[in-house]
């Protein structure tokens, strides 16, 4: 199965510390004080639904997924990716130990949900597009690669703990 | 797997940027260099600080490639020798960057086009960019 994401794997051993520039812990915290969690967590799930169709193999007690407009205008999308972005705050009010706030959340996706890791990646990749619609020009290179940094640290943390 | 929709809404785009082929292909470039610094391995023999004439140029012959290629994309393993024979004999990037070029495409095009790049015209120019760089790479091996 070809890779279909880029955001960066990260190797974090647990006696690893992910190192945050002051640049990237700035820039991270203003990104997610900017954006509307209800507006950008809907969009890039929805978003993530249609691009890569596959991973609606999740929501199958979703309901209408049946086209981009039905997924856009679904309220259990919309409340899932509020969630989502609710969740995301956490890493980044914890910055400095994502890896352990994320314990709990890792083992609900493997033992529980058991989605696959890579689904993390895709969803990532949207939120990334999703929050460059949002910001435009101030969405700079050195702003996305600070952001995706973030993301690779939260991807690898939901992952960790599945066995 | 791209509708006949699809298709159209890819060549409307492309057709937008052309006129600002360069500006969009070195801001494509300059994500990529910012985000995954191994891609820079590439260019080590070319100046690509931000607004070079290098990085203009080369920024345009990508985005003017691609969107020549979306003219007929049935066609694209003939439009695109030229650039398999350049890449596969001569340049031999290695194909995981073209992923990574990709990516940092479609965020330039959401950053530029920000609401009008909705979730379909993403998912049909993620068909499309995939597409081209799979052809680009067939003669690697």
């Amino acid at each position: 199965m070809p890779e279909n994401s880029v955001s960066a794997d990260l190797q974090t051993g647990s006696d690893k510390m992910v190192e945050w520039t002051d640049f990237e812990r700035d820039t991270i915290k203003d990104i997610f004080s900017r954006i509307e969690y209800d507006v950008v967590g809907p969009a890039a799930l929805a978003r993530c639904l249609v691009v890569y169709p596959w991973t609606q193999r999740y929501f199958s007690g979703f309901g209408n997924l049946y086209n981009a407009a039905a997924i856009k205008g679904n309220p259990m999308v919309s409340k899932h990716g509020t969630t989502i972005m609710h969740g995301l705050d956490r890493a980044v009010k914890n910055l400095d130990d994502i890896e352990n706030t994320y314990t709990e959340l890792s083992v609900l996706h493997s033992e529980k949900l058991h989605v696959d890791p890579d689904n993390f990646k895709l969803l990532a990749d949207c939120l990334t597009i999703v929050v460059a619609a949002q910001l435009g020009k101030e969405f700079t290179g050195e702003v996305q690669a600070a952001f995706q940094k973030f993301l690779a640290v939260v991807v690898s943390s939901l992952g960790r703990q599945y066995h | 797997m791209l509708s006949n929709k699809e298709k159209m809404l890819i060549v409307e785009i492309w057709e937008s940027l052309t006129p600002v082929a360069e500006e969009i292909g070195a801001d494509a470039l300059l994500r990529m260099f910012a985000c995954f610094p191994g891609s820079k391995t590439y260019f080590s023999h070319l100046d690509i600080s931000r607004g070079s004439p290098h990085l203009l140029s080369h920024g345009k012959k990508i985005v003017l490639a691609l969107a020549e290629g979306s003219k007929d994309i049935s066609q694209l393993i003939v439009t695109l020798t030229p650039l398999q024979i350049m890449h596969a004999y001569q340049l031999r990037i290695d194909p995981t960057n073209f992923k990574l070029l990709s990516h940092c495409m479609l965020v330039a095009l959401s950053c530029l086009m920000r609401d009008d790049f909705t979730a379909v015209a993403h998912a049909a120019m993620d068909k499309y960019l995939s597409a081209f760089a799979a052809v680009l790479a067939e003669k690697y091996r």
